[in-house]
């Protein structure tokens, strides 16, 4: 990691940790707030928060290791999590599944070599009635085809091009 | 991009709003908690504790902090109804919420979101936030000298187990997401060892209702042991899935009717967690007392392969077991097992039974709720199904 981001990262901790409060029941909301910008919680963020809130960074990596939606490794900028879970199984998800897989060239687990996308499974996303459903980052799609995949991609590229130029220009002040 | 689904509108469309609030406010706490109490209200997140008990015990607890925690983790498989209920109706769930915090002598209301649910929180922010302009929430609330009480909201990260309220206390408070030993239980030890009441979104919005319409209104509904109406969240094989409210008690054909499912062969009636019900216990009723639900309701049609039903619930648990006890940990990838052994038509009787024991102790012995229920749809599928589990040529295509 660049010593500017690990400074950024540092500092947007600090932010957070204000927001918070400094104590422990802080330490998912600062995560969710670390995976949501980063797109990944970096073992240098794990170390500065358990410093911060006088915790063993092993305790950190515990929680996060834990949670569905913390991960340690690298995410792409667009999360697709499509629902597993038996109504949306019924209503045709192994069909959107192998579009999804054929469409970004990953299979399930895995991100895209520019970054851009990872692709997961979810389980149950609550749109049992109108499935298959999937999320993109926090936006859910439901009635999902296989032909309705490159559209919600392309989607999501276009968002990718402006989003990237605002986002390195805005990261500083945040 | 999300399109309500209501069959038919709701008791709760029809609460005037703020009046379950005010009429709770102009009685003394007993009283309000009395109220509750006959109505015989049970938690509409799936266990059905009595809610005017708990709110008593939560009560009666001595200490300066107390929280009320609304549950809006839904992560059961087939349930939606909290999402439309803090979609549509979140004015009626805050409302319930600070009824809780006068009832047991608290300030502090916490809202857990599941992390899924994210694209809800703007729409909950501007609710809570229109609340406090309109000193529905902060201190004298609705112009009650001296109550004060506020709502924050603070999200799940993708566990479903964090909706066991234990658990959801633990993550909390910033731990893993693993239940604790009950007891002691919330209401005297539960966030930050302090009194805590944790209920489920619908819950909290009956509550507001009956405060408006009475406890006698919502007794009057129901049967015997299972009183008032309950949010049905129905899915699968039917020709109008969705929302849906019927008075506790009723039957499952009824149910099936009413959805346009009647030729299922069988329903899931209280998602992974929950009993398969099949065609031929269609009479059955959906209560307490007899088949138990926090709402979902996911029906299969006559062309369904109960084994694959099966073993997408497997699967779920496997991955959401929190590792912490050996029945759930060890005893869900042993069931999966069995159901791999099934499809390629190598499970013997005998280790069919075998498995069947190991559900039945996993019931017993598991920690928490999700352990012990996770064996039930497996059981369930065995029970009815033997004959189309068993047997499977190589490669048959179910
Ligand atoms: C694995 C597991 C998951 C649960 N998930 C939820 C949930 O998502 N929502 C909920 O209200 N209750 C859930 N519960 C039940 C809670 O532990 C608790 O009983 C409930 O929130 C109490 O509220 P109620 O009495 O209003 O139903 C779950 C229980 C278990 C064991
Ligand atoms: S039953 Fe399962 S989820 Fe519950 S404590 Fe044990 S391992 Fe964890």
């Amino acid at each position: 990691m660049l010593v500017t981001e690990q400074e950024r990262l540092k500092s947007d901790i600090g932010t957070w940790l204000e927001r918070y409060g400094r104590d422990r029941s802080a330490l998912i909301p600062v995560l969710q707030e670390i995976q949501k910008k980063y797109t990944r919680i970096s073992e240098y963020g794990m170390q500065v928060l358990a410093d911060q809130l006088g915790i063993h960074p092993v305790e950190v990596y515990s929680v996060v290791s834990f949670y569905a939606f913390l991960d340690h490794k690298p995410k792409g900028k667009f999360v697709i999590r499509l629902c597993r879970t038996v109504s949306c199984d019924m209503q045709g998800k192994a069909r959107v599944a192998q579009q999804l897989e054929s469409d970004l060239g990953i299979t399930f687990g895995e991100t895209t070599s520019d970054g851009k996308f990872s692709l997961e499974w979810a389980n149950c996303l609550g749109m049992c009635d109108q499935g298959p459903a999937l999320l993109v980052n926090d936006i859910v799609y439901t009635r999902v085809t296989p032909a309705m995949v490159n559209d919600i991609l392309e989607t999501c590229r276009k968002t990718f091009g402006v989003y990237a130029l605002e986002s390195t220009h805005e990261e500083g002040h945040a | 991009m999300i399109t309500p689904n209501h069959k038919a509108p709701l008791t709760f469309a029809t609460i005037e709003p703020d009046a379950g609030l005010k009429a709770a406010l102009a009685k003394p706490r007993v009283d309000l908690i009395a109220e509750i109490t006959a109505s015989q209200l049970k938690g509409r997140g799936g266990a059905g504790f009595p809610t005017g008990v708990k709110w008593n015990l939560a009560a009666a607890a001595q200490a300066d902090t107390k929280y009320v925690i609304c549950n809006a983790d839904e992560g059961e498989p087939g349930t939606f109804k909290d999402r439309v209920l803090l979609s549509d109706h979140a004015d009626l769930v805050f409302e319930g919420m600070t009824i809780g915090g006068y009832a047991i002598g608290s300030k502090i209301g916490i809202l857990y979101l599941r992390g899924e649910y994210t694209y809800l929180r703007a729409h909950l922010d501007a609710v809570l936030a229109a609340r406090r302009a309109k000193g529905l929430l902060g201190k004298n609330v609705a112009g009650k000298q001296g109550f004060e009480f506020d709502i924050q909201i603070r999200m799940g990260s993708g566990a479903y187990v964090c909706g066991e309220e234990t658990a959801l206390i633990e993550s909390l408070e910033g731990h893993r997401g693993e239940p604790r030993n009950r007891p002691p239980f919330p209401v005297d030890t539960g966030l930050n060892k302090l009194p805590s009441v944790v209920n489920n979104v619908e819950t909290f919005a009956w509550v507001t209702s009956i405060l408006v319409k009475g406890s006698a209104w919502f007794k009057a509904i129901g049967t015997q042991r299972s009183t008032g109406l309950k949010i049905f969240s129905v899915s699968g094989d039917c020709k109008q899935p969705g929302i849906y409210e019927f008075p506790m008690g009723i039957t499952v054909a009824k149910m099936l009717e009413a959805v346009g499912g009647s030729d299922a062969k069988a329903v899931q009636i209280g998602g992974a967690s929950g009993h398969c019900v099949p065609a031929s216990e269609f009479g059955r009723v959906i209560a307490f007392e007899d088949v138990s639900t926090g709402g979902s309701v996911i029906v299969f049609g006559a062309h369904r392969d109960m084994l694959h039903v099966a073993k997408n619930f497997l699967e779920f648990f496997v991955e959401e077991s929190c590792g912490q006890c050996t029945p759930c940990r060890d005893g869900n990838p042993k069931l999966l097992g069995g159901v791999e052994l099934l499809e390629q038509g190598r499970c013997s009787m005998r280790y069919l039974n075998e498995l069947s024991s190991l559900g039945e102790t996993m019931q017993i012995a598991s920690k928490c709720g999700l352990g012990q229920s996770a064996p039930n749809a497996f059981l369930s599928i065995v029970k009815h199904f033997k004959d189309e589990l068993m047997g499977r040529t190589q490669g048959e295509a179910h």
